[in-house]
């Protein structure tokens, strides 16, 4: 059987800059396939030039077996292929069947909305992967989850027989996944090409035959999915090999920075003690909704708990508010950087110094810029934080690199406590790393890490112990040398 | 995306679909049963009438300005297209009213009028698109421009003295109380086309649903392939063309043109429409709602007027109505949030 689209030798690059130096990529009816690479190694290029938006600067592209000279955007859609975009591209204020038909409003000629075919053509493609959501909802109120089944739905409603998935399980829980799974294995047995595009390891990787591994714009390789861990698919993204190993420094378990006693909340969480210790990473693991997030929203003066006690250096403290938080030592690295860690149109170094403006002031009341600058700079490069300028815009940088503008906005104030909440969501494998290098000298420094996350591998590797929480409680503590990362993932996952 | 309750227009069915609409239905009820009780002529035919001469035009351009918002986006200088649509018609009316006679004399009027809305209209519809400035200074900016422009050339004179026939109007069907003549006039007819074409467009068209699917995600729709440039163009055309209709109904009404007669009321009629239920944020919004809007406004002055309150009160009272409707549907959507997010932790 042919392929449904074959790409070989593709090159494109923009103004100079080569984002694609002759990649060859094919997939074909009844294959799932995962696309993965760093950011900036070419993956939306590729993607793009699959769905039409870009043509290539040389290379050919085959369509069943035929070359095709050139692939716009709407010969792409003829050929069957539909791109689901990582927001999803839905309209959140149409209806579940108008999200699903809304390819009705482009016919041409058509004036009137035909709402029965509507209906129908809603009807049949959630029929046919067996979903049942009611088409009369605004998508509004559907779970991401729901969401992403209606875009994949609307894909079928077009005849797709090639669907790009970008990021599909980045917001997803791991039920969600699940059931995300045998749709997408549905799909296979109707002979329909999935192609999962990703820059880790994804669960998508279980249902997958090959992986194309791109790097710096060129092909690192086409692999059997089986052959591929996390230590050999991070080699071959980014070229470098970088340490697995558990953390084995210690820390001072007989200095109490931080401890929280029998803390509840009503409809967040319920009784959690704990201490962490000066210089300790502290990992905390638990599925979205488990109250990791509530926990450490409460311990940083956003949402006061109902009862229970929370002592810092030996001194209960009452954290009423963030301003509390902060004046206790605290600092947040919220696990939406985007919205709430920074300000995205300012720049890198206006972003760092936010917290710590009152301390700039010079001479009348006004902010002292030259000393401005030379914190900036101290902490772009006590960070590495890779930046052509600082005043460029914040939101340009590369999400490895914005986090880094975060943690330095945090830094600045000299915390005691830092609570990291998922701080590598969206972040390169490299740039992780990087990360984590900056994580482990501050704990050596002495400041106690509270480290949420749901990526086991980061938790066992960087923490000195790991608490889980399920349902808004604590349920089971341990030491990364006695659990392997399989068995925390079922404990993860167990309901 | 946004997550903002407002949003769910037009889509949702039933009951819930409707629950701002029902609200504010009770309201307008409670507020007509307290005025019927303390007032003498609040419940009746002719007052009925009064009301819906008098505020026809405010909801046709109401339509039209939810059209803008359901789009995302917002057009405050309708007010100006609408007197500049006025001038012109007057200017008509003035110079050769009397020698067209009736039918050839409206097909003129109307024509005239709504070619200058059509052509304002476009003006702020390539504007928005092309400078990507928010709508709402872009059409700031138009409304002082147009304004001017018109301030200058007819040195703000005062028309009056129309033809007969436009005197006369257009009368379908009337009725006789207490001596005055009430019945389905011009204006009323207006409003009852307008509403039924734009409600029309807006749940049966596939332009209508664009325009829906614009609002609620323009990012999404430029990918699908919508000719975002012709969507905006027609949505500020239509508001152009509903506020110069709305124009010469209430020229029609008033039987003279003034400069300061509907310039300055852009913000009532946003606060019509907002109160019923549109979001600002674009997406959503539906007709019902809008016209209870109006209505709320109307008989909240006509009401305020007949108790013989003094006009001053009347705008610190609508200012405080819209605030308490704001307010309640932020704490509204608040306490939806809040139920949803919980987590069920067990014993």
């Amino acid at each position: 059987m042919p392929f449904v689209i074959e790409l070989t030798g593709i090159r494109k690059s923009f103004g100079g800059v080569h984002a694609l130096k002759g990649v060859d990529f094919s997939i074909s009816p009844g294959e799932v396939h995962c696309l993965v690479g760093e950011n900036g190694s070419g993956k939306s290029t590729l993607i793009k030039i699959m769905s039409g938006v870009h043509a290539p600067d040389a290379g050919e592209i085959r369509i069943d077996g035929k070359p095709c000279a050139r692939l716009t955007p709407s010969a792409s859609i003829a050929a069957g292929i539909q791109v689901i975009y990582q927001d999803l591209s839905l309209f959140p204020n149409l209806s579940v069947a108008e999200n699903i038909g809304i390819r009705q409003y482009m016919e041409k000629g058509r004036r009137l909305v035909d709402w029965r075919r509507l209906r129908k053509s809603a009807d049949d493609a959630m029929r046919r992967i067996g979903v049942s959501l009611d088409p009369d909802r605004p998508v509004l109120d559907l779970s991401i989850a729901d969401r992403q089944l209606v875009a994949i739905c609307r894909a079928i409603a077009e005849d797709a027989r090639l669907v790009i998935m970008d990021e599909p399980t980045a917001s997803l829980t791991r039920t969600e996944v699940d059931a995300l799974l045998s749709v997408v294995r549905d799909l296979q047995r109707r002979d329909l090409a999935i192609l999962f595009v990703s820059h880790r390891l994804d669960e998508v990787m279980e249902i997958a035959r090959r992986v194309t591994v791109l790097r710096d714009g060129e092909q690192a390789g086409v692999y059997d999915a089986r052959e591929l861990d996390d230590a050999r698919l991070a080699f071959l993204m980014t070229g470098r090999n970088f340490t697995w190993d558990i953390n084995r420094t210690s820390c001072d378990a007989n200095a109490p920075l931080l401890e929280v006693r029998n803390l509840s909340k009503k409809r967040n969480y319920a009784d959690i003690s704990f201490t962490l210790h000066r210089g300790e990473i502290l990992g905390v693991t638990g599925l979205l909704g488990s109250g990791r997030t509530e926990l450490a929203l409460s311990l940083f003066g956003c949402s006061a708990p109902d009862s229970g006690e929370i002592r810092v250096e030996g001194t209960a403290v009452r954290l009423e508010s963030n301003r509390d938080a902060i004046r206790a030592g605290i600092g947040y690295l919220p696990e939406d950087r985007l919205t709430l860690g920074l300000v995205l149109d300012q720049s890198a170094g206006d972003n760092a110094v936010l917290t710590i403006l009152d301390s700039l002031v010079g001479g009348g009341g006004l902010i002292d810029g030259r000393r401005l600058d030379a914190t900036v700079r101290e902490w772009i490069e006590s960070l590495n934080i890779k930046v052509s300028d600082p005043a460029v815009p914040v939101r340009t940088l590369s999400g490895g690199n914005q986090q880094k503008v975060v943690l330095a906005k945090w830094l600045a104030t000299n915390p005691k406590i830092l609570i990291l909440d998922s701080p590598t969501v969206g972040v390169d494998v490299a740039a992780k790393h990087g990360i984590f290098e900056i994580v482990k000298a501050l704990a050596a420094k002495g400041i106690g890490i509270i480290l949420i996350s749901d990526e086991v591998p980061e938790v066992l590797c960087n923490a000195h112990r790991v608490l889980l929480m399920r349902k808004g409680r604590i349920v089971g503590e341990y030491r990364p040398d006695s659990i392997s990362q399989k068995e925390l993932a079922v404990k993860i996952n167990a309901e | 995306m946004p997550n903002d309750e407002r949003l769910s227009g037009g889509t949702r069915t039933g009951f819930a679909a409707l629950r701002g609409e029902f609200l504010l239905a009770g309201v307008i009820l409670l507020l007509a049963a307290v005025l019927g009780v303390k007032t003498d002529g609040f419940l009746s035919w002719s007052n009925l009438f009064d009301l819906l001469n008098s505020y026809a035009f405010v909801g046709i351009m109401a339509a039209g300005l939810l059209t803008v918002l359901i789009s995302g986006g917002i057009d405050i200088s309708f007010t100006a297209t609408a007197t500049v649509a006025q001038y012109v018609v007057a200017s008509i009316l003035v110079r050769c009213g009397e020698s067209m006679g009736a039918p050839f004399g409206w097909i003129a009027i109307f024509g005239a009028a709504a070619f200058t809305g059509l052509l304002l209209g476009a003006v702020n519809g390539l504007l928005v698109h092309t400078l990507r400035v928010s709508a709402m200074i872009v059409t700031i900016a138009t409304l002082n421009v147009f304004y001017g422009i018109l301030i200058f050339v007819t040195r703000g004179k005062w028309l009056y003295d129309f033809p007969k026939w436009f005197a006369d109007g257009v009368n379908v069907w009337s009725f006789t109380q207490g001596g005055a003549t009430y019945g389905l006039s011009l204006a009323i007819c207006a409003l009852f086309l307008v509403l039924a074409g734009t409600a029309f467009l807006l749940n049966r068209t596939t332009l209508g649903r664009k325009i829906y699917a614009m609002g609620g995600n323009p990012e999404a729709a430029k990918r699908m392939g919508f000719n975002l440039l012709g969507l905006r163009l027609f949505v500020f055309c239509y508001m152009g063309f509903l506020a110069a209709i709305g124009a010469v109904v209430q020229a029609q009404v008033m039987q003279t043109v003034a400069p300061n007669s509907i310039v300055g009321r852009e913000l009532e009629v946003l606060a019509a429409v907002v109160l019923g239920g549109a979001s600002l944020a674009g997406g959503g919004g539906t007709l019902l709602g809008t016209m209870l809007g109006v209505a709320l406004i109307a008989i909240l002055q006509n009401g305020l007027t007949l108790l013989g309150v003094s006009s001053y009160w009347h705008q610190i009272v609508i200012g405080c109505v819209i605030l308490s409707s704001v307010s309640a549907t932020a704490w509204n959507a608040r306490t939806i949030a809040r139920k949803g997010v919980g987590i069920d932790v067990p014993d």
